[in-house]
């Protein structure tokens, strides 16, 4: 009776076994190797690593400023987003949400952006923000806007970054427009049509109904665009790199640099914390902001 | 009176004044909508037809000739790009990855699945809480502990080394959609099953898993999606270019080659084609995914 009892359990866990070891050893081995390495001074190769203690995050906090500066980019192109991307994605969403006709076709259309790579996207708009061939700098000597003969978006130190920015909405917009057209269609029609047999006029709708039924959505939109947009990456490899002198550098660029470029893995890993925990701390405060939104409407 | 016959003659009172201004603003409102639903699905989709208009141009006339069709189209940039460009290698790669990555995501996720949602052992829900917390929180930096594990294990520009760490990578997803599948089976299914003598593979392999079709068609959308635009991965793992996948190949390709644009913009047609493809047969089952899953939360 026991040893069936015992085999039965082992092909139980046969089932997992995959799923437990791929797991182990790619996430939960990681996760703990960051912090253990975050202590210590190496440089990837040696056998010997120095133990530093917190000197790795004392670095990363006081005396990086170029670290800081990589985390303000990344801020500017996630402010960006929330407002223009999200804004602009929410007008459509309540649009699209009203028409019947093509609503299916927009959603195809608008979806398809965020479905391509970061290196792709990165590639094509390289093309259109080109200083001397670009297709930007084309169309606005068509406007007759001149001035912009060779004037390179990307290249260009104080252009660059909303350059990036606008490279990364246009790649994001379609993502946001899909989740809040979904919140917007889960609300019930009956609600907006007995607020319009009242009386009630759109805005008044819109102020009273959707949005303190939609503010869920907000926050979700929010907390994974935050998320999503600080850890920006692809974009910037395939169009500036971090340039102009670090106009475009982000978090993940400057961890990249620590590890591959100067071959301090040890200062690396405790960037990546730093970065964790800045991020940890802007949903923390973004799902605070919510409830609190929430329970005053 | 009908209303019809009212509109065609001029409107003979206050009263039938006011219904044609209020339909010919619900229709100037109507178009206003479709205009501005209608420029932003243009601005989706130009960058993309202007680079395959790039791609079919020749390196003196792209950038000189500016208009989005192209006379003569040079089909055999693509030839080029396939062989000497490398992009038959990268699109094989890339092929490859997608194909065994995503087998290996419903293969383990879903056993896996199976095991916490309809049999019983000791740190069952442990062990599913576990590898869903991941899913929540991100972790920057995890990649450097990664390189230094697959550097460990000999897995650094290996196929091996860049696959499996993908396949953890889908888990967390697969196994909590698989889970929420096999947990709606009803019991009886499971007894009659067992009754006729099927062990636990046979009842998940031939009754669970068929339950599961639409989880397994958004998990295969969504990791084919996931591996085919990785990138970082690839630039930290593989250095071996006949390994490499499409969007590591792309940025290899534009490194070495800066100035043959209409290649370039080829090799990008190549790499998103399967993509677009893919998006247009299975969006339905993305936007289901991503509308489900942020609703849910």
């Amino acid at each position: 009776m026991k040893k069936y009892r015992a085999r039965d359990l082992v092909t139980t866990y046969l089932f997992v076994l995959p799923g437990i070891l791929l797991f182990s050893l790619f996430s939960l081995f990681p996760f703990f190797k960051v912090f253990q390495l975050s202590v210590f001074d190496w440089d990837g190769i040696a056998t010997h690593m120095r133990f530093v203690g917190l000197a790795n995050f004392h670095t990363a906090l006081f005396r990086d400023p170029s670290w800081w500066n990589s985390i303000q980019n990344a801020g500017v192109i996630t402010l960006l987003s929330l407002t223009f991307q999200n804004v602009l994605a929410l007008i459509l969403a309540l649009i699209v949400d009203r028409e019947i006709r093509g609503k299916h076709f927009y959603r195809v259309v608008f979806y398809l952006p965020p479905v391509l790579s970061g290196i792709v996207v990165g590639l094509v708009w390289n093309w259109i923000f080109n200083g001397s061939h670009g297709l930007l700098n084309h169309a606005l000597k068509g406007l007759g806007i001149g001035g912009f003969e060779h004037f390179s978006w990307l290249g260009e130190p104080k252009t660059a970054l909303y350059a990036v920015s606008v490279i990364h909405m246009w790649k994001g917009f379609g993502w946001g427009f899909v989740i809040l057209l979904a919140g917007l269609q889960a609300i019930p029609r009956e609600l907006n049509e007995a607020a319009r047999v009242d009386g009630a006029g759109e805005w008044r709708i819109f102020t009273r109904i959707t949005v303190p039924l939609m503010i869920p959505v907000f926050s979700l939109v929010s907390i994974l665009t935050i998320l999503g947009t600080m850890q920006i990456y692809d974009i910037i490899v395939s169009t500036t790199n971090g340039g102009p002198a670090g106009h475009t550098d982000v978090p993940i660029t400057q961890i990249l640099l620590a590890m591959e470029g100067s071959a301090r893995f040890g200062y690396a890993c405790s960037l990546g914390i730093v970065f964790g925990i800045i991020l940890l701390a802007v949903s923390l405060v973004q799902m605070r902001l919510s409830k609190w939104s929430s329970r005053y409407s | 009176m009908t209303a019809h016959s009212s509109a065609l003659q001029r409107p003979t009172d206050k009263f039938q004044y006011q219904a044609l201004l209020y339909r010919a603003m619900h229709y100037a409102r109507h178009a206003l909508a479709h205009l501005i639903c209608l420029s932003v699905a243009a601005t989706c989709l130009f960058p993309l037809l202007w680079m395959l208009s790039s791609s079919l141009k020749t390196q003196s006339t792209v950038f000189s000739d500016m208009s989005l069709w192209v006379h003569q189209p040079l089909w055999n940039n693509y030839y080029v790009a396939w062989t000497r460009g490398n992009f038959g290698q990268y699109f094989f790669n890339s092929l490859f990855y997608t194909i065994v990555v995503v087998g290996g995501v419903i293969v383990t996720s879903s056993l896996a699945a199976y095991a916490f949602s309809r049999l019983r052992f000791p740190g069952r829900n442990f062990m599913f809480l576990l590898i869903i917390s991941t899913m929540m929180i991100p972790i920057p930096g995890s990649f450097i502990a990664l390189y230094v594990l697959l550097v460990k294990l000999h897995l650094v520009d290996t196929r091996l080394g860049y696959i499996l760490p993908q396949i953890n990578g889908g888990l967390a997803l697969g196994v909590f959609l698989f889970k929420t599948f096999f947990d709606k089976m009803p019991q009886d299914l499971e007894d009659a099953a067992r009754i006729d003598g099927c062990n636990k593979f046979q009842v998940y392999w031939h009754v669970a898993m068929p339950l599961a079709k639409p989880a397994i068609a958004v998990l295969i959308v969504f990791n084919a999606l996931a591996v085919w635009n990785e990138y970082l991965l690839a630039f930290l793992v593989l250095s071996d270019q006949s390994l490499m996948p499409l969007q590591r190949g792309l940025m290899v390709f534009q490194g070495s080659l800066i100035t043959d644009y209409p290649l370039l913009m080829a090799g990008i047609a190549i790499s998103i084609a399967p993509i677009v493809a893919l998006y247009l047969l299975m969006q339905r089952y993305i936007v289901a995914g991503i509308t489900a899953g942020a609703l849910k939360m």
